[in-house]
């Protein structure tokens, strides 16, 4: 049984590394920072679900760290991190609510992802005004929230650990 | 999908509209871009006149400001991901274009009301 895990975990860190690398390379015309297509919020969705939220976490900040040493840097590393974390908590906040389904969870996670780096953004680069940002940056939060979580729900029903 | 998804997404959609619609109300035309680099003025430029000028971030890479017709934009960038470039003409008090990756923040200020803040600080 642990071995298992071990391999699950090793498994699902992988994907959501190589999901991670995608998303950096699909060019994004209409973008603001912070946006995100938020693929790899399909593995820690998925996680959520299907293992624990302590889990869930350690597999984004384990993902994290990979991401920023390969491709980033301190700073990238802090921009994820606030997202990460932030994600993390409106999503095990809202799946213990029982009052959402995976595409509410995902949704709000999608959402305080998006939030939590132009909070980092406008701390790091001290300037209130990148609150000017944030209609974008819900709405895509809320798009890309609700593909991912009706993807998760699929992906939940369908793959038994 | 149960009725909190709804509620939540309805949510969402309605605070991004109402900030949406407070930002038109109180948008005024800028007079003034005022240039931050890793968190520090550096250069304030009148958008009146038309200029070019090549910013140096952090880590050596550099952004091409050009001020054209009351506009500002980043023309060019060497930085990774190009969204300051991408994000357009910016002119309207208070809007801003950031380029994360080399740290360099171009933000349009109002004229009168803005030199009184420069003063008071």
């Amino acid at each position: 049984m642990r071995e298992r895990k071990v391999a699950l975990y090793g498994l699902l860190t992988a994907l959501a590394f190589v999901l991670s690398y995608i998303e950096a390379q699909i060019p994004v015309l209409f973008a603001v920072p912070g946006m995100k297509l938020g693929l790899t919020n399909l593995v820690i969705l998925f996680s959520l679900y299907r293992m624990s939220s302590r889990d869930a976490l350690l597999l984004n900040v384990v993902r994290m760290i990979l991401v920023a040493a390969t491709f980033g840097n301190l700073f990238s590393l802090a921009y994820s991190l606030a997202g990460g974390i932030l994600s993390w908590l409106a999503m095990i906040l809202l799946k213990r609510s029982k009052k959402f389904s995976m595409v509410g969870v995902s949704v709000a996670g999608g959402v305080a992802h998006n939030v939590g780096q132009i909070l980092v953004a406008i701390f790091v680069l001290e300037t209130g005004k990148l609150i000017y940002y944030l209609p974008v940056l819900l709405v895509s939060g809320l798009a890309a929230g609700v593909v991912v979580g009706i993807l998760g729900g699929e992906l939940v029903k369908r793959i038994h650990t | 999908m149960k009725k909190g998804d709804w509620l939540l997404i309805g949510g969402v959609l309605l605070l991004a509209g109402a900030a949406l619609i407070w930002m038109q109300l109180t948008k005024a035309g800028g007079s003034q871009v005022v240039i931050r680099i890793d968190g520090r003025v550096t250069e304030t430029y009148d958008l009146a006149e038309d200029r070019t000028v090549i910013l140096e971030g952090v880590g050596g890479r550099h952004n091409t400001l050009v001020i054209q017709n009351g506009k500002a934009l980043f023309a060019e960038a060497d930085c990774p991901d190009l969204l300051c470039v991408h994000q357009g003409e910016v002119s309207y008090d208070g809007q801003t274009i950031v380029c994360l990756p080399n740290r360099v923040v171009a933000e349009i200020q109002g004229g009168e009301a803005s030199s009184v803040d420069e003063v008071a600080r």
